[in-house]
C-alpha cells in the first residue's frame, strides 16, 4: 500500500512539473491573434506570451494558472469602457504589458486588473495608463504586485478609482510601484500581514496610501509627494512605519501622516518636509513615533486630546510653523528626548541634554485651535510678545506638555 | 513746493541717518539671503522686520523732522509762499528720502542675489509695496501729530503710543474679539479689521502671496478669494490709500489754521 502511495505521488510530481508546460505566442501572425483565444487553448501552467500590437478586446477573464508575459509592452485596450484582466485561478502572472483606458464607472469597480480570491497571483512591470482602478485585489493571499506604473486621470474624488486597491487580503507585497493622479495611490481595506515597500505615490488627489481596518502591516521606503494627504490610517492596529518620505503634502487641506483610531503602531525614521501638517492624529494610541525628522511643516504634530500613551522621543524638529499642537489643556502623550530648533536653554554639564526643560505648545497654536479665524494673526508682532510671555510662565497651554530633556543637538 | 520737496530731500540725503537707515535694510536683507539660502524664507523674515519698522521709522522720524526743522518752517512762513506747499514738500522730502533708502536697502542685495530672474520677483514687489505705503502712511500721521502739538514731548509720546496702537495692540483686541465671539461667523468681521488697520492689511497681503498662505486654512481662503476678487482689491487699495490721503490733508488743514 505505501509503495503504491509512493508511486502516485512520484508520478504526479513528474507528470505536472514546469518542463512540461507549454509556451502559447499570441501576435498577428503567430498561431493566436487573439490573447483571449490563446488563453482558451492554454492548459494550466502553459505560459502565453504576447508580443508587441495592439489588443482591443474587451474582458479578458483567467480562470486557470497561466503566466502571462508582454514582449515590447503590448497594449491592451479597454477602449474607455470594460474592465481588462480578470483572474480568478491561483499563481497566474502577468508581466510587461501596457494595460489602458478602462471605463469609469459609478455603480461597478472595474479595474485594469483584477484578482478575485486567488493565491500566489504575481502582478510585475506593467504600465497602467488611465485604467479607473489599477490593480484590485479582493478576498486574494499570498500576491505580489511590483514594478508597475500606474497613471490615472483622476479629477474628482467622486468619479475616480485607486491605482492598488486591496480588500480582504492577507500577506500581500506591494513593491517598487509608481502611481500616481488617482484618487488613492494604495488602499488597504481590511488587509492583514502585507508590506508595502519602496513605491512611489505621487499627485493622488486624496491619499497616498490609505489603510482601513487593516493589522500587522509594514510600509517602509516610500515616497509620498503632493498627494491631498499622504498617508492615512484609520482603525488600524501594529502598523509599521519606517524609512518613508512625505514630502510637500501642502494645501488648506492636506497632511503628511493622518492618523484616526489607530494602536500600536510605530512610525520610525521617516522624512517630513513642507507639509502643511506633519502629523495629524485623532484617538491614535500607544504609538511610537521616533527617529523621524520634520522640516519646514506647518504644524508638525497635531495630536488632539483623544491621542494617549504615545511617546515622542528622539524626533528633529526643524524650522516648522508650529512644532506641536493640541486642543487639550491636559497631555498624556510623553515628548522626551526630542531636537527642537527653537529649544533655547543651554547645557552646563555637556552631556548633550537641555538643562531647562522645553515646552513645544506656543501659546498662539493653542489659540488657533480654540478659535481657527485667529490663524489670520499669524506672525503678528502682538502673538509673538503673547508667545514669549506664555514662554516665560505657562498659563494656559499644557504644562505637563514638556519636554524634560530637549536635545542640544539633532539626531542623526 | 516742488523746490521745497527739493530742499528737504537733498537736505535728508545728506544727513547720515538716511546712510545708517539704507544700511541697516542692505545689510538685515543680505544677512537674511546669504543665511536662508531661500529667498521666499527671506522674504517671510523681512516681512516680520517691514511691517514693525517701517512704521516706527516713520513715525520717530517724522516728529523729529518736524520739531527739528521748526525754525526753517517759520522762516518760510514769513515768505509769500503756501502754507500747503511748505507742509506738503517736507512731507514729501522726508517720505521720498525714506523711501529711497528702503527700496535701495532692500533691492541691492535682492539683485545681486537675482531677484529679477526668479519667480519670486513678484512677491517681492508686494513686500516693497507695502514697505513704502507704511511709510507714507506713518508719515503722515507723525506730522499731523506734530503739527497739533506744540509740545515736543506730548507729540513724541503721542506717536509713540499711535505706533504701538497699530502694531501690538490692535491685534491684541482683534484676537480678543474673535474670543468673545467665537461663536458667530466671523469671516467678514475679521476681513474688516484687516483692512482697516494698514499694517494688518500689509501682513496679510504679503503672507497671501506665499506659501504659507496654506496654513491660514479656511479663514486664508476666505481672504485669498476676498482679494482675488477686483472688487477686493480695490477695497483694499482704497483704504490703504486713506491711510495716507486722510492723515496728509488733515496735516495740511491743521497747519493753515495754526497760529505760529
Amino acid at each position: 500500500m505505501k509503495r503504491i502511495i509512493f508511486l502516485i505521488v512520484i508520478s504526479l510530481v513528474l507528470f505536472t512539473s514546469p518542463g512540461r508546460a507549454a509556451i502559447l505566442s499570441v501576435c498577428n501572425l503567430c498561431g493566436h491573434t487573439s490573447i483571449t483565444a490563446a488563453i482558451e487553448k492554454a492548459a494550466p501552467g502553459d505560459t502565453v506570451l504576447v508580443k508587441k500590437g495592439i489588443y482591443k478586446e474587451g474582458n479578458i477573464i483567467l480562470n486557470k494558472p497561466l503566466v502571462l508575459i508582454g514582449e515590447g509592452f503590448p497594449v491592451v485596450d479597454g477602449e474607455n469602457d470594460s474592465e481588462i484582466f480578470t483572474i480568478s485561478a491561483d499563481n497566474v502572472v502577468i508581466a510587461g504589458f501596457r494595460i489602458q483606458n478602462v471605463g469609469t464607472s459609478y455603480t461597478v469597480d472595474r479595474a485594469g486588473i483584477n484578482v478575485i480570491r486567488s493565491k500566489g497571483v504575481v502582478i510585475r512591470n506593467n504600465r497602467l495608463i488611465n485604467t479607473f482602478f489599477g490593480v484590485y485585489l479582493q478576498k486574494s493571499s499570498d500576491c505580489i504586485v511590483e514594478g508597475n506604473i500606474m497613471e490615472g486621470q483622476a479629477v474628482e474624488e467622486m468619479s475616480s478609482g485607486n491605482a492598488i486597491h486591496l480588500w480582504y487580503c492577507k500577506n500581500i507585497e506591494v513593491k517598487n510601484n509608481t502611481v500616481k493622479k488617482h484618487r488613492d495611490g494604495i488602499y488597504l481595506e481590511f488587509v492583514d500581514n502585507s508590506l508595502v515597500e519602496n513605491n512611489i505615490s505621487e499627485g493622488n488627489i486624496r491619499y497616498g496610501l490609505h489603510f482601513m481596518f487593516s493589522n500587522h502591516d509594514d510600509y517602509i521606503g516610500n515616497t509620498f509627494r503632493n498627494n491631498g494627504a499622504g498617508v492615512a490610517v484609520m482603525f488600524s492596529r501594529f502598523i509599521t512605519m519606517d524609512d518613508n518620505l512625505f514630502d510637500h503634502n501642502w494645501g488648506t487641506t492636506a497632511y503628511g501622516l493622518l492618523l484616526k483610531e489607530i494602536y500600536d503602531g510605530e512610525i520610525s525614521n521617516n522624512r517630513f518636509e513642507k507639509n502643511t501638517t506633519a502629523i495629524y492624529g485623532e484617538s491614535a494610541t500607544r504609538m511610537k513615533i521616533h527617529n523621524n525628522t520634520f522640516n519646514q511643516n506647518g504644524w508638525a504634530l497635531r495630536l488632539l486630546g483623544s491621542c494617549m500613551d504615545n511617546t515622542i522621543t528622539a524626533n528633529n524638529f526643524l524650522n516648522n510653523t508650529f512644532d506641536v499642537t493640541t486642543n487639550s489643556i491636559r497631555n498624556y502623550n510623553d515628548y522626551t528626548g526630542n531636537y527642537w530648533n527653537e529649544y533655547t536653554g543651554y547645557d552646563l554639564d555637556k552631556d548633550g541634554i537641555g538643562d531647562v526643560p522645553h515646552h513645544p505648545v506656543k501659546l498662539f497654536s493653542y489659540v488657533v485651535t480654540r478659535t481657527e479665524s485667529s490663524i489670520i494673526l499669524l506672525r503678528s508682532l502682538f502673538i509673538d510678545i503673547l508667545n514669549f510671555a506664555e514662554k516665560v510662565t505657562p498659563v494656559f497651554t499644557p504644562a505637563t506638555l514638556v519636554d524634560e530633556k530637549p536635545l542640544m543637538k539633532p539626531v542623526l | 513746493m516742488i523746490k521745497i520737496f527739493k530742499y528737504s530731500f537733498f537736505d535728508l540725503m545728506r544727513s547720515r541717518w538716511s546712510l545708517i537707515y539704507f544700511l541697516f535694510f542692505a545689510i538685515t536683507a543680505a544677512a537674511l539671503l546669504y543665511l536662508s539660502n531661500d529667498v521666499s524664507r527671506a522674504i517671510i523674515s523681512l516681512m516680520n522686520i517691514i511691517i514693525i519698522l517701517c512704521p516706527l521709522i516713520g513715525t520717530m522720524f517724522g516728529v523729529m523732522y518736524y520739531y527739528n526743522s521748526r525754525e526753517f518752517v517759520e522762516l518760510l512762513l514769513a515768505q509769500p509762499i503756501k502754507r500747503r506747499s511748505i507742509f506738503l514738500g517736507q512731507y514729501l522730502g522726508l517720505t521720498v528720502s525714506l523711501l529711497l533708502s528702503f527700496v535701495a536697502g532692500m533691492g541691492l542685495p535682492f539683485i545681486f542675489y537675482g531677484i529679477l530672474a526668479s519667480p519670486e520677483l513678484s512677491n517681492f514687489l508686494v513686500l516693497l509695496l507695502t514697505g513704502g505705503l507704511l511709510t507714507f502712511t506713518f508719515v503722515a500721521l507723525a506730522f499731523l501729530i506734530a503739527v497739533k502739538n506744540e509740545n515736543k514731548i506730548k507729540g513724541f509720546g503721542f506717536a509713540i503710543v499711535v505706533w504701538l496702537f497699530m502694531a501690538v495692540l490692535y491685534d491684541g483686541l482683534f484676537l480678543l474679539s474673535l474670543f468673545i465671539f467665537e461663536d458667530y461667523p466671523l469671516d467678514k468681521f475679521s476681513l474688516a479689521m484687516t483692512v482697516l488697520n494698514p499694517i494688518d492689511l500689509s501682513r496679510i497681503l504679503i503672507m497671501l502671496q506665499l506659501d504659507i498662505s496654506a496654513l491660514l486654512g479656511y479663514t486664508g481662503a476666505v481672504f485669498n478669494k476676498f482679494f482675488g476678487t477686483s472688487l477686493g482689491f480695490i477695497i483694499s487699495l482704497a483704504c490703504a490709500l486713506l491711510w495716507i490721503v486722510v492723515p496728509t490733508i488733515s496735516m495740511v488743514r491743521v497747519a493753515r489754521r495754526k497760529d505760529f
